[in-house]
Formats: C-alpha cells, sequence, structure tokens
C-alpha cells in the first residue's frame, strides 16, 4: 500500500496521475481462513481491522452481498456522539468517539472527522431532568458534556427559534467534541487498511447457508462457493435474522426503516449537529451545504429501505418551527435504511449458541457513530473466545437474565 | 404509504390511523414457565424477510386489535382478519399462496 501524504500528491500531479493504485484488492476467495466475517459495512470492516491490528490475525475473508459500505454504512447522517445514560453504552460510544479522533492518522485516510458538536434540544421540562441527569451520568463516566441554557444554544445556532409554538427550547445537553464524519471514507479506509494486511474482501457474494460439524461452525455456503472458517462473526444489520436462521439459532430483534433526507445546498449557517428529540428531527450541515435532516423510524417491520412518506411530513414540520429558514428549502433527496432494533435498543456483542460463532448486531438506529468502537470490542470476543471490559454487559444472554441496558434516549429516532 | 382494512369497521386506514403491534399469534408463557419460553415470549421475534404476520390496531378507529398478512419486502397486503384467532386462516393463508407459490407455510 502505498501511502496518502502531501508528497504523494505532488509526485502523482506530475505524472498525469497514473501511479494511483486500487485502495483495496478484490481477490477470489481461499478455500480457508481463520475468521470469515460475514457483512463489509462499517462494524465488520472494522472488526477486521482490530483483529488484524490488535490481535495480529490477518488470514480473514470479510465477505459482502452487495457492495461494501452499501448498506447503513452509506445510508445515516453521519452523526458521532457518545453522551448516553447508562455506563455500558457510553464507554463503547465513547471508546468509538475517541478512536474517530485519530482514525484518519491511524488509517492514513481522510475520513473528515469534524468535532464540531452535538446539542440535543430540551423542549419539555421532562426533557430538561432527562438531559440534565445524562450530563451528570456523563461527568462520573468521563464522558464531557454539559447542560445549557437557551442563550447559550442560540449562541452557538443564530438560526434557531427559541420562542416555538409547541416546544420552546428550554436547554440543551451539548458535548463539544461530537460531531460528524464522512460516512463512506469510514468504511473505505478501513479497507484499504484491511486489504493491505493480507486480508480478503470479497464483495457480491452472498451467504447462502451456515455449515455446521459438532455444534461449531464448519464455514459458508456461499454464491462464490464454499468458505470453511474456525470462526466466524456475523455483522449485518437489518439481515441478521436471515443468518441467525441459517445458523440456528433465534434473535431478540426487529428490522425496521429509518429514513433521512438531504436539501439543496445553502451558504453555511449551522455549524454543529442539533437534534430535537421530542419532535423527532435533527439536523446538521454538509460540506457541501446541504442540511442533512434525519427523521423517524417506520412503526412495523420492513425491508424496503425506503420508509413512510408521512415522516418526511412530521419531521420536516418539526423543523421548521424550531429552524424558520429551512421553511423555503428544496429537499433534494431521500432514503431509508433498514436498522435492526432489539427489546431494549442496546446491541448485542455475543457469543451465539453455535460454537465459534459470535454476532455484532441491534445497533439500531446508532450504528454509523459506533463503528471503531464496535469493532475494537468485536475483535476481542473473535480473537480470545470471550468479551472483553467493552462488550461484556452486550452479551444476549442479558435478555435471559433480565440484565438490560435500557437506553430510552435511543428509542427509535436521533442518532 | 401503508392501507389496512379494519376488519371490524371495514374502513381503509392508513398507517398514521394504525398502530403496529408486533408479531401476531405469539404463544404466551407466564410464572412457571422455563427461563427460555419466558425469554422467547418476551424478546425474540420473528423477522422474516417477506411473508409477515402482525398485530395491528386501529387507533385512530373503532380501537380494536386485529391481524394483518403482510410482505415485509414489498408492503403487500394479503388481508386482515379478526384478533380471536390462534393461527392465520385459510383464506389468508391461500391468498398468500396465490401470490407467492414456492411459500413455506406458516410456521
Amino acid at each position: 500500500m502505498k501511502r496518502y501524504s502531501a508528497f504523494a500528491i505532488a509526485r502523482e500531479a506530475a505524472r498525469y496521475h497514473e501511479g494511483w493504485e486500487r485502495a483495496w484488492t478484490s481477490p477470489t476467495p481461499k478455500k480457508k481462513y481463520d475468521v470469515v466475517i460475514v457483512g463489509a459495512g462499517g462494524h465488520g470492516l472494522s472488526t477486521a481491522y482490530y483483529l488484524g491490528k490488535n490481535f495480529g490475525i490477518t488470514n480473514v475473508a470479510i465477505i459482502e452481498k452487495g457492495w461494501l459500505g452499501g448498506g447503513n454504512t452509506g445510508r445515516n447522517t453521519t452523526i458521532i456522539r457518545s453522551n448516553y445514560l447508562q455506563d455500558p453504552s457510553a464507554a463503547i460510544y465513547e471508546k468509538a468517539r475517541s478512536l474517530y479522533e485519530t482514525m484518519s492518522q491511524d488509517l492514513n485516510y481522510n475520513v473528515m472527522f469534524s468535532p464540531r458538536g452535538v446539542m440535543m434540544l430540551a423542549q419539555t421540562q421532562a426533557e430538561i431532568r432527562g438531559y440534565e441527569r445524562t450530563a451528570h451520568a456523563n461527568a462520573l463516566q468521563g464522558v464531557k458534556t454539559e447542560f445549557i441554557s437557551p442563550a447559550k444554544v442560540k449562541e452557538l445556532v443564530p438560526i434557531i427559534n427559541l420562542d416555538g409554538p409547541r416546544y420552546p427550547v428550554l436547554g440543551a445537553l451539548w458535548q463539544e467534541r461530537a460531531g460528524t464524519a464522512r460516512h463512506d471514507a469510514v468504511a473505505w479506509g478501513y479497507a484499504r487498511a484491511c486489504s493491505a494486511m493480507g486480508m480478503d474482501i470479497i464483495q457480491k457474494c452472498e451467504v447462502t447457508g451456515v455449515r455446521q460439524e459438532g455444534g461449531n461452525v464448519k464455514g459458508v455456503s456461499t454464491t462464490k462457493g464454499e468458505i470453511d472458517c474456525d470462526k466466524m462473526a456475523i455483522v449485518v444489520a437489518g439481515n441478521s435474522g436471515s443468518l441467525a436462521e441459517m445458523g440456528g439459532f433465534r434473535l431478540p430483534m426487529e428490522s425496521v426503516a429509518l429514513q433521512a433526507l438531504v436539501s439543496e445546498p445553502i451558504k453555511p449557517c449551522m455549524d454543529v449537529v442539533v437534534m430535537a428529540n421530542t419532535v423527532h428531527g435533527y439536523m446538521s450541515q454538509s460540506d457541501k451545504g446541504e442540511m442533512v435532516i434525519g427523521g423517524g423510524t417506520d412503526g412495523f417491520n420492513n425491508y424496503t429501505q425506503r420508509g413512510s412518506f408521512h415522516h418526511v411530513e412530521e419531521t420536516v414540520r418539526a423543523l421548521v418551527e424550531t429552524f424558520p429558514i429551512v421553511s423555503r428549502l428544496k429537499m433534494l433527496r431521500q432514503w431509508g435504511g433498514i436498522v435492526d432494533v432489539t427489546g431494549d435498543r442496546s446491541p448485542i456483542i455475543s457469543k451465539t449458541p453455535l460454537g465459534n460463532t459470535f454476532i455484532n448486531a441491534g445497533w439500531g438506529t446508532g450504528g454509523f457513530k459506533s463503528i471503531p468502537g464496535s469493532g475494537w470490542a468485536m475483535a476481542e470476543l473473535v480473537a480470545k473466545g470471550e468479551p472483553g471490559p467493552l462488550a461484556a454487559e452486550f452479551g444476549m444472554d442479558r435478555f435471559t437474565e433480565g440484565r438490560f441496558i435500557d437506553e430510552s434516549v435511543a428509542a427509535g429516532v436521533a442518532h | 404509504m401503508l392501507i389496512l382494512e379494519c376488519p371490524y369497521c371495514g374502513v381503509m386506514a392508513d398507517e398514521t390511523d394504525l398502530h403496529g403491534d408486533g408479531e401476531a399469534h405469539l404463544k404466551r408463557f407466564g410464572p412457571g414457565s422455563s427461563d427460555d419460553d419466558f425469554e422467547g415470549y418476551l424478546f425474540m421475534r420473528k423477522n422474516p424477510k417477506g411473508v409477515h404476520f402482525e398485530r395491528w390496531r386501529h387507533a385512530s378507529g373503532c380501537g380494536k386489535f386485529f391481524h394483518a398478512a403482510r410482505n415485509t419486502m414489498t408492503l403487500e397486503v394479503y388481508g386482515t382478519y379478526l384478533a380471536q384467532t390462534l393461527e392465520p386462516p385459510k383464506a389468508i393463508i391461500d391468498a398468500v399462496k396465490a401470490k407467492h407459490p414456492e411459500w413455506e407455510g406458516y410456521k
């Protein structure tokens, strides 16, 4: 792998840019790997990367039925934050956020992490109490957040309307080092680094079956033939249910569509991320100037990747109240992703009833922000066979034991 | 937009008038059952990519619960039926099979 640098740009400029190599290779699958990771989205690729980087396991295949980063990794609103209430969530999301800070240097790939600050508006008395509680919890967890006044909100976001007719802004939970990153670049950066370590990224290859022997996984059947493996990691978000069925176990999860939309580009007007959970809308401005708007999840199981139309209306209606300037904006695109939501709205990083098989799923509406932390924890689980401190609380057995990580703030919207 | 016919009042209701209540025909387990059964009843859910049977409520209408057979990939609706049934009636199964002969049947 040739390193990207200012020098490389100058070198290539001098020779008609003919020396750039492909960022990752597309090999034909080998007969056998130490670890097969199903799913080359952000979480699958980061799992592979930390398997190689932290544990020296590089005989790894990452199998993807579409193209890498083509699922939810390319469909989210790119927000990164870690202001969670429960300790296990705060720990893993803060680990992820801190890894984002140095990701561009680690991967030698510009992921455009922009710690511009994330603000979660409190628009009811209940929300004020909830966010003050979260701010106190974050102080104990070592996550830097604070509860700020409406005046400070207005100072940070001049375009906001504090005295909305239905939901006035009463304050906000503010995390200064939260922000956004370029979502595709995160997948591409990890893919390039994995490929450089000798891992095989196999795209357009769908897993059609899981072969087992004596209660352990033996390999997978794919549209590109049989692939044997010692260990398997299932990291397929919305499609976890199908994979679990092939492996012969069930999951406490349901898939729903979550949608987002983006406006025409306008001049810079808002340099932080604002989330309004009461009215189910959140907004940030991309580097191109588009307002990126996230909405709600559908209220029923579906795999359509488009989402219900009336959610667009609800989201936009709420945002127009809070940000009157968006009322004249035209929307350019709308899309949906399939998120897998668990009973307690927290993810699963766990061993499974099938031996040497591990699952990382259920990130629901909070998948993008957790990519590096999730991969870090999952790699440890796959390499050692037992969860490390970050993943310990996220086992599937928590549903039998009633040991939930109840993240009501992650309840279907606003990530 | 998803539109379901309420089998009680006969109204074609769109999804803003309805409330989805998850998987239909759950087998309930209470005190005295095994941990696995109880966990299964509370949390484990079918999550099919395709034909799915669900419980819905006509929330902004008659307020009654009913069942619907639906496709989660195409949002196609095969029919709705009364809540007081323990498994999908034959007419609904036939309607699904007419559209998808390869469908394995209700499990």
